[in-house]
């Protein structure tokens, strides 16, 4: 196959949006601070939207559901980013730090 | 084999191998730098090859909102908390343990490996209308009919997350 076709097969956005996802999910892991690991959570949900509007292009009979539902995944989202990071501010006035290992009490 | 490349098919084509350069490069660079500034760069160059990429999908509207949403507001809010609370800049960077390193990147590995052999084995079967293009008509109209009452839910969410992330930012302001 045409190397230059490929942004009208399915596979190709699967592909990518699985790829989003590990990256994310690596992020998720090797990042120190709060804010890396909120970054890294945004790829995981793009990752998925991707997925959403790939199946919603090619296999969905109603064109219109997956763009409503990445539309929701996005109002989720930012929601998610205002919450995580005023908590992050919160957490830094206690700790005067928002790394991940720093920010304990009970280890003795 | 190759008719030409200045057809509209080949530049499509090509700029579509753009959009999934961008956003794999931004990824990696959202995960991989050392530095949170450029790790929201990073975030923002892969949000708009995502936009690219919804482009190609028929949807030029979610590409905009991608656009307005992710890059304009995420993003931007994110660099406000890293200016905010950023103290990692002077410290040395401990390294966490490379047995921990090497499981990330395999449990990573296997979750990416996982889902490709999915995507490549699964006959998929198409049930799709004709007319593909999803217009912001009939987004506005289903979004008012069909999907109403989610989308009233999902107004009050919002609403919810903005009024706790007040107090919660408000809080303890006055202690300091």
């Amino acid at each position: 196959m045409n190397i230059l076709l490929i942004s009208n097969c399915l596979t190709t956005y699967l592909v990518i949006g699985a790829l989003l996802f590990g990256i994310g999910v690596y992020g998720m892991v090797q990042r120190q601070t709060f804010i890396g690991m909120l970054i890294s959570a945004e790829l995981v949900l793009s990752g998925a939207s991707v997925n959403f509007m790939a199946f919603n292009r090619f296999l969905a009979p109603d064109p219109v559901v997956g763009q409503v539902f990445t539309l929701f995944i996005m109002a989720i989202a930012a929601a998610e980013a205002a919450i995580a990071l005023s908590i992050i501010i919160a957490v830094y006035r206690n700790y005067k730090s928002i790394e991940t290992d720093e920010t304990v009490d009970l280890n003795g | 084999m190759t008719p030409s490349l200045i057809s509209a098919e080949s530049l499509s084509g090509l700029l579509f191998l753009g959009f999934i350069g961008i956003t794999l490069f931004g990824a990696l660079v959202a995960t991989g730098a050392k530095r949170l500034i450029r790790s929201v760069a990073g975030l923002a160059l892969c949000f708009l090859g995502v936009a690219g990429l919804y482009y190609y999908l028929a949807s030029p509207f979610l590409a905009l909102m991608q656009l307005l949403i992710y890059v304009g507001a995420v993003c931007v809010t994110i660099i406000f908390a890293v200016m905010l609370a950023e103290t990692s800049e002077n410290k040395r960077v401990v390294r966490r343990n490379p047995s921990a390193m090497a499981l990330a990147i395999i449990a990573s590995a296997g979750l990416v490996w996982a889902l490709v052999t999915l995507a490549f084995k699964t006959e998929w079967k198409s049930f799709q209308a004709p007319d593909a293009s999803g217009s912001i008509e009939k987004i506005g109209q289903s979004l008012l009919t069909t999907y109403n009452f989610s989308f009233e839910l999902i107004s009050v969410v919002l609403l919810v997350a903005i009024v706790g992330s007040l107090v919660l930012a408000r809080s303890g302001r006055s202690k300091t």
